[in-house]
């Protein structure tokens, strides 16, 4: 269902990453390690649409993807069950009052989202993951301020209520989520100096 | 090869190289015959006096601060259309000559309206879309100054550009529709009965020309500076990920 | 698209200062003008239409900045950008949520703003006509600057010489036909214009909006 092949993305102007190529099916997940600075959020934002890639192609069916950045997009005036409701009828779902429940935000559901702590912010960013209802998902470091039960709670999620209904999960994460998915290493993957297709090449 | 083959960079370095002194040279030449010329060598005129010879530096210096917009809307949708970089480095290096080249026409007009007209300044139709052409070339400017990714500035200032010469000439419209004006009509026109007279006409065009020598001379020699600079950005960024 | 204008709306009534803002500052103008410019009514009424027309250009350029720049620091531009609602529209929206809370306030009460600079009484109908008019275009060519300098840290002084000559045609053709409603002239002619500027505006603007939001997302 997802089909990327020879994948090139630049930050910058300069390429920072090369060839990258795997496939997907439905019900499966891809975890991207790396160290910092070797183009994971790069590649995420290129796969999610939001920059031009430099080489090559990614396949997926139209309006199935959704991407999820370090920064969550909760406004802090609205509360919980708002912030929810108006990305759900962004994506034109009906908002599942269930969804509270699954990260554990029931109690929160008329808090404004700016009295919310780090790490309850991050699980309504991800509430908002199950709430639009997208088959095909671009994870930046999900889990980053979450405690190791809220952890736990989000793979579950991920592994039950989305990769078992068919979905796809494509994460950069440090932590080990225990899913049972591949890890994509992108150090191989790495442009050399001097890769082509940098947007200041012509320059050169 | 196509026309475009010039607007690599290299290859634009390399052909500027030769032509830029010819350019100059030839800029000056026009210059100082058709200043002295038109100086020294035409009558007064019967109503005006001496003061009519200041349409050597401002009928062309009005020109170029116009043509210089035009030319940056051009090379804008160049860019857009088919990325070539040395189009909007060039646009951008043509922004500081047209802002000039309004200031001298303001201030030429200025200083031919205080004998004429018994004003420095009067919010007539043409001076006031000349000082709204000048607000425009500022915020161009400072859109290209405050933005720090290369490609990204040239993007953004492309469309600025061309939603900006919508609203310039919807402004010129609007400004005469607000005022009728003091300035005589256009010095130069195809429509040749009202035209100025031969002897004023042809000095004119010299200085026209050398006029329009000097913006492209200094538009080049501006781009190759901007290319450089570009250059140096992409060697340093190379260093600093290798 | 509904979603977004009744979100945004709900933000600027939740914030605070969305409604009240522009009003305040247009006020602080209105007032600010007869200690200028002295007290006499053979001064303040011909100068109340342009004056009304510049106070409220104003007003509305204050809150531009706040369009974009909050969605852009709290992630949701992006996570708006890869939805299913186009940009496009969503620059359409934020121009019309401007307009609902700066501009459409702006225009109710200029007529009482008018009477504070003795306005000539004729001149009401057509200052409520052109603002109503005139008012959407400002939002709209504001929320395209907003968009060209989302991503810059000190884009506020930016963003006004930007918008500022943009804003040149609007302010003649809308002041224009207050004056000459004043002096008792046909004012048609100005009005018909500014219409036409404001549909040209939400025409085009939205695409460059949307253009520009892309480029600065990237």
């Amino acid at each position: 269902m997802l089909h990327v092949a020879d994948l090139g993305c630049a930050r910058g102007g300069v390429a920072v990453l090369s060839g990258v190529s795997f496939d997907l099916a439905a019900g499966q997940a891809l975890v991207l390690r790396g160290p910092n600075g070797i183009g994971k959020t790069t590649l995420l934002r290129t796969l999610a649409g939001l920059q031009p890639a430099i080489t090559g192609e990614v396949e997926m069916p139209e309006e199935a993807a959704a991407y999820a950045s370090h920064a969550d997009g909760i406004k802090t005036a609205l509360t919980v069950t708002e912030n929810l409701a108006f990305w759900a009828e962004v994506y034109g779902l009906p908002l599942d009052t269930g969804v509270l429940d699954r990260f554990d935000l029931a109690q929160f559901r008329n808090r404004q989202g700016g009295t919310l702590s780090a790490g309850q912010k991050r699980r309504l960013g991800l509430a908002r993951l199950a709430v639009i209802g997208r088959k095909i998902l671009f994870l930046d470091e999900p889990t980053v301020s979450l405690d190791t039960g809220s952890v736990a709670m989000f793979a579950r999620w991920l592994q039950d209520d989305h990769l078992a209904q068919g979905g796809i999960a494509v994460i950069a994460t440090h932590i080990d989520l225990g899913l049972d998915a591949p890890v994509l290493d992108l150090t191989p993957f790495k442009s050399a100096p001097g890769t082509g297709g940098g947007t200041d090449e012509a320059f050169l | 090869m196509s026309m475009w083959e010039y607007a690599n960079p290299r290859l634009f370095m390399s052909w500027t190289r030769s032509v830029l002194p010819w350019t100059f040279g030839l800029a000056g030449v026009c210059l100082v015959v058709g200043l002295v010329w038109g100086f020294f060598f035409t009558p007064d005129d019967f109503r005006q006096g001496s003061t009519v010879k200041i349409i050597y530096l401002h009928v062309p210096s009005a020109l170029m601060a116009i043509n210089a917009w035009i030319m940056m809307l051009v090379a804008s949708l160049i860019w857009v259309v088919r990325r070539h970089h040395v189009s909007a480095l060039a646009a951008r290096a043509a922004a500081p000559v047209g802002v000039v080249m309004t200031l001298i026409a303001l201030w030429t007009g200025a200083v031919w309206g205080q004998p004429m007209w018994g004003t420095w300044w009067a919010w007539d139709p043409r001076l006031t879309s000349f000082l709204i052409l000048f607000l425009f070339y500022l915020g161009y400017i400072a859109l290209w100054e405050a933005i720090e990714d290369p490609d990204t500035a040239a993007d953004l200032t492309a469309i600025l550009c061309i939603v900006g010469s919508i609203f310039a000439i919807l402004s010129r419209y609007a400004v005469f529709f607000w005022n009728q004006g003091l300035h005589q009509g256009a010095s130069l026109s195809l429509d040749a009965e009202k035209n100025v007279a031969d002897v004023f006409y042809y000095p004119l065009l010299v200085c026209i020309a050398g006029f329009v020598l000097l913006f492209v001379a200094l538009v080049l020699m501006r781009t190759r500076t901007e290319i450089r600079a570009r250059r140096i950005k992409a060697l340093q960024a190379r260093g600093q990920h290798a | 698209m509904i979603a977004l204008l009744k979100r945004d709306l709900r933000l600027a009534l939740r914030a605070g200062g969305g409604f009240g803002l522009g009003l305040a500052f247009f006020l602080i103008v209105v007032v600010l003008v007869p200690f200028g410019v002295g007290p006499e009514r053979e001064v303040l009424r011909p100068i109340a239409p342009g004056i009304l027309w510049v106070g409220a250009l104003l007003a509305a350029l204050l809150s531009l900045d706040r369009i974009f720049a909050l969605d852009f620091e709290d992630g949701s531009l992006a996570l708006l950008a890869t939805s299913p609602l186009p940009l496009e529209a969503a620059g359409l929206v934020k121009a019309s949520a401007h307009w609902i809370t700066t501009g459409l306030p702006l225009t109710l009460a200029a007529p009482f703003f008018g009477f504070l600079l003795l306005m000539q009484p004729e001149a009401y109908g057509y200052l409520l006509v052109s603002l109503l008019i005139g008012t959407p275009a400002l939002s709209m060519i504001g929320t395209f600057g907003a968009a060209l300098t989302v991503g810059l840290r000190r884009g506020g002084l930016l963003l006004s010489l930007l918008v500022l000559p943009l804003y040149v045609p609007t302010l003649i053709f809308g002041a224009e036909a207050v004056r000459r409603g004043a002096a008792g002239l046909d004012a048609s002619g100005a009005l018909i214009l500014q219409a036409g500027i404001t549909a040209g505006c939400f025409a085009i603007l939205p695409f460059a909006t949307a253009a520009v939001l892309r480029i600065n997302l990237r």
